[in-house]
This record gives C-alpha cells, structure tokens and sequence, in this order.
C-alpha cells in the first residue's frame, strides 16, 4: 500500500504535488488525470486479451467437448443470430433493432418517469419530516414487496401495450432513487444551511443553491441503479404479455428452443444495460465532477 | 421608509446616551445580560449566564475559553443564527432578531460550495440577498486579490489547500460589506505553521478593512497575538471572568510573541481560565 497524498487521496508519486503544498502553491490533478487514463488503458488492454480467451474456452466447450447445443450453443451461431438479427432494417418486426428501440423506449420513460418522481418524493418526505414520519412506513411497506410481481396485474390494468412496462419500470426505479435522495438530504453538511441561514437565504435559494447540489452525488448513485433496473423492468414488463420487445423475444425463442437466438438477445440486454448505465456516468462526470475531488477537503 | 429609519436611528442616537446612563459610547454591539440555555432531554442545559460586553467600532475582540465554554453559542447569539434565552443585543443601536447583513460569520470549516468557482463562492451571499450582481462582481474581485487569490478566482475549491480555502470564507464574509465580522476559530483545522501565516494575513486583512472583528479561539497566544481586547471566559455555564486590553504596539509581527509583555498578558489569561475549573 503506498504512502497517500493527503489531499487527493491519490498514491503519493502519482499526486503531482506530492502532497507538499498546503498554504502556498496550488494543488494540480494532472497526475490524478493521468492516473485515470492508465486505468482506462488498462481495462480495454484486459478487455481485448480476456475476451477471445473466454470466446476460444466457449467454443472448445461446445465443439471440441461437445456440449448440447440446446444448453450451450456455439459462440459462432450466436454471432451469426446476433448479426442476422441487427442486419434488418429496423422497420423490420424480425430485426433486433425494432424490438430493441421498444425495450428501451420503455425503459428510458419508466426510468424517467420512476427516478423523476423518486427525486421529488425524497426531497419532499426528508424536508417536511412530518410528512416523512406519516408517509414512511407506507413506503416501507411497499419497498419491501417485490415489484415483479406486479407485473401480472399490469396487464390487466393497461393490457399488452406500452404503458404496462412504462408503470412496472417506473415502480422499480423509483425506491433506489428515493432511498438515495433521503439519505442525500440527510447528508447535507449543517454548515452550509447555517451559511445560507446566516446570509437570510430564501427557502427557494436554500433548496436550488444548497440542498440540490448537495444531493447530486447521491442521487446520481441511485440514478446508476435505477438505470440498470430499468431494463429489468421493462423486459419482467413484457415477459408477461407484450406484442414486441427484447423480453417478448425472450420468450418466443425459448419456446422455439432457438437457443442461439436468445443467447444474441441476452447479449443485447447486457449491452443496453451498460449503455444506459454509462450514459448515467457520463451526466454525473458532467454535472458532479467535483463530488469525487473534493472527499479529500470538504470536511477539512 | 429609508427616511423614516434613519430618523428612527437619529433619535435613537441621541436618546440612547440618556438612558443608558451617562457614558455616551460608540459600540457597535451591546450586549446586556445575555443567556442562552439549551431544552435537552435530560433537562435544562444553561451554556451562557448573563454576558455582558460591549465591542466599539474597528475593535479586534477575541473571545477565548475551553472547549464547552459556550464561546461558539456566544458567535451563534450574535450572527443571529440561535435565538437566546435572555438578556439583549443591540447592534449597531438596534436590538438583534435574526441574521442580519451587518454581521457576516466565518465558520470553523470553510464550507464552500464544491461544485462553484472561488469567484462564485465569493459571491454567494449576494446571491442570497438579492443584492444586484454586477455591482458587487468588482468588489469579489478585489476582495480575492486582497487575500491573494486573484489567479485562482475560476478555480475549484478542492484545487486549494486549507489555508487557500478559509482565505476564500474570509472574503466571502466581506463582500457583502458587513460592519462586523464574526469568526469561529476559522484556523483551528491548519497546522501550526499555516495558522501563523493566516494570524498575520488577518491582521493584514482586518487593517486594510477596518471592519470590527469578533474572534473565537481556544488559543491564548492567538488571541494575545490578534486583539485589542480579550474576553476570558469560563465555563459551564459560561461567563465572562474578564476582559483583558492588549496594549501591544502595531502592526504586530511574530516576534512579539517572544516579548515579556505578550508572555505576561497570557500568562494572566491562562490564570483566569485555569480558576474556571483547570486547563487541560
């Protein structure tokens, strides 16, 4: 373990400044930038080793060892599906695209919807604690039931339509980012209300200029969950009763024992999923960049 | 309404020698009887009993005691952030309700926004007070040069060190150009040797600024070092056991600090804290 720069949390020799500087000269993060590009190197180098390694122990399992294609099929038929699949113009009701594009419409609207009114619900149940204390067990409650199983009545409710997957994923994505939000607001340094306090802010200014900023670290923690959810929600969604989408495949090929296919269609959930997970990274890095530097200072 | 106030404080003025006995003052804050007793669980907490001091206009007043002495209540009462339980503050001739733009405080921690620039920081309080922007956008700027952070006004606070970063707290409180400026041990997390150079760019600062200062530290060598008077208090609950004038020379440097003059105002701080139940 080496030696910690005491400002930035970074291995001293790494840290440009070397952790020296304290009253006089200022504390650059280029060496912490640089560190970071090295792990980014580092992850595709494993990445573009380890892959055609798991892919040769995949195929030696199947053709050279001969494991039953209805259990494990071969990488190179799965890739054929997965191509075969997206080589369709979207239009298409057979391309991957087309079921792929529903999927995640209906994801991104629950997730919208979900954390939008998680956020919200969060802010208003940890200010009005009076509210919290009456509303909070209810939450619980509901918290505790696993939302799957909803699922079912979301058919009956909004049939094999689109707002069935839309409600069901806005329900899943909604606690992380409430939880999140309250915890957030929990965690909102005492000092900085007793700033505003002390300069006469307004409710509205203590909320837009402190409180929200002060949680964004937090929500974006739940935002990262709830965009993995979101695709959960949306395919348990059509697993129950859908005219097309990713889980609607799902099924389909199961049932035709194409197990290929639902290999390809497995590999393209993981995809999404990691899509929306990173879109989710890339707006915190934009609007939360100063949540991960300044762990070294905040509470000096 | 402006004319009617100052009217109001004209006559205040002028009746206000009258009634409070013969010796007409210029304090800027009066404060008569002042307590403050916590509502616990357990019962009732008393932190101050009946303080009373008045600061003067321009004065350095440092307010020194242990920890648990109620000094930090003391800042609290006076910044308006708690309310007290008895007595009265008058600052400036009016009795205090409140935070007021008059009297700005900076805090122990330096508590600026991560996610704002130093200039932004700088300008929060008149964000918060609806001042207009633009006038004050020099004034930030100036300030920042005063405490030797003009190149650093687009930077990031986690880009600073400590010292760097209270220094930013410090023109903060004074950009919305407050008469006093109430200070809660704002150097106690530096190390030694920042500390010393921060107590010198104060004293520098509160030269070029003139505003009245109401400095809170549990070190008698800071408090000597900084003040023109200094409040010894004891605790539980806390009162003042007495008020010390320093009549050392300034402009001060450090090496006053090995006079026998100075080691003989600390040397009678720390016998009138020690009667308060013992230094640790």
């Amino acid at each position: 373990m080496p030696r910690g720069c005491a400002r930035c949390s970074m291995p001293e020799e790494d840290c440009s400044d070397g952790g020296r500087s304290v009253g006089g000269a200022p504390l650059r993060h280029s060496g912490r930038e640089r560190a970071r590009h090295a792990a980014a190197l580092s992850a595709i180098h494993h990445f573009t080793c380890d892959s055609p390694r798991a892919a040769c122990g995949w195929w030696l399992a199947t053709d050279v060892l001969g494991a039953p294609t209805y259990v494990l099929p071969r990488p190179q038929d799965v890739l054929r599906a997965l191509l075969g699949g997206l080589s369709r113009p979207p239009w298409d009701k057979a391309s991957y695209w087309y079921h792929a594009g529903i999927t995640m419409w209906e994801a991104v609207l629950g997730f919208a919807i979900g954390s939008a009114l998680g956020a919200l619900l969060g802010l208003v149940l940890s200010h009005w604690p009076i509210l919290g204390k009456s509303w909070y067990p209810y939450i619980v409650g509901f918290q505790s039931l696993p939302k799957v199983a909803l699922a079912p009545l979301m058919v009956v409710w909004f049939g094999f339509g689109l707002e069935g997957k839309v409600f069901i994923t806005a329900i899943i994505t909604f606690f992380p980012v409430l939880v999140n939000m309250m915890a957030g607001y929990q965690a909102v340094e005492p000092e900085r209300i007793e700033l505003a306090r002390s300069c006469n802010a307004s409710e509205l200014h203590l909320f837009t200029k402190i409180i929200i900023p002060s949680c964004l670290p937090f929500l974006f923690a739940g935002l990262g969950v709830a965009s993995v959810l979101s695709i959960l929600g949306a395919v348990v969604g059509e697993f129950v009763g859908a005219s097309a989408g990713l889980g609607m495949l799902l099924m389909q090929f199961t049932q035709a024992m194409e197990i290929a296919q639902l290999f390809a269609v497995i590999l393209l959930l993981a995809v999404i999923g990691f899509l929306m997970n990173h879109v989710v990274s890339l707006v915190e890095r934009r609007y939360c960049f100063w949540a991960q530097r300044s762990n070294a200072t905040a509470r000096t | 309404m402006p004319i009617a106030q100052d009217s109001m404080e004209a006559i205040r003025a002028v009746t206000a020698p009258l009634e409070s006995g013969p010796a007409p003052s210029p304090a800027l804050i009066r404060a008569h009887g002042l307590s403050k007793t916590y509502a616990t669980g357990s019962g009732q907490v008393p932190a101050l009993a009946g303080i009373d001091f008045e600061i003067y206009d321009g004065e350095f007043v440092s307010v020194v005691g242990q920890s648990g002495c109620g000094k930090s209540t003391l800042l609290k009462l006076l910044a308006g952030l708690l309310p007290f339980t008895a007595g009265s503050v008058e600052l400036n001739g009016k009795p205090l309700r409140g935070p007021t733009r008059e009297a700005a405080v900076v805090f122990q921690s330096p508590v600026l926004l991560p996610w704002r620039t130093v200039l932004d920081n700088v300008m929060l309080p008149i964000e918060f007070r609806k001042l207009p922007k633009a006038m004050y956008r020099q004034s930030a700027v100036n300030l920042l040069a005063m405490v030797g952070l003009s190149e650093f006004a687009q930077r990031y606070p986690f880009e600073l060190s400590g010292g760097m970063q209270q220094r930013v707290a410090i023109a903060r409180a004074l950009v919305q150009d407050p008469r006093l400026l109430l200070m809660d041990e704002p150097f106690g997390a530096l190390d030694a040797m920042t500390r010393d150079q921060m107590n010198l760019e104060l004293i520098r600062i509160w030269s070029h600024s003139r505003k009245t200062v109401i400095f809170i530290t549990h070190s008698i060598a800071e408090a000597v070092f900084l003040s023109d008077r200094v409040i010894a208090m004891t605790p539980r609950p806390g009162t003042i056991a007495d008020i010390i004038t320093i009549e050392l020379p300034r402009p001060r440097d450090l090496s006053v600090i090995n006079t026998d003059r100075f080691g003989r105002y600390a040397a009678r701080l720390r016998s009138l804290l020690d009667a308060g139940g013992g230094l640790l």
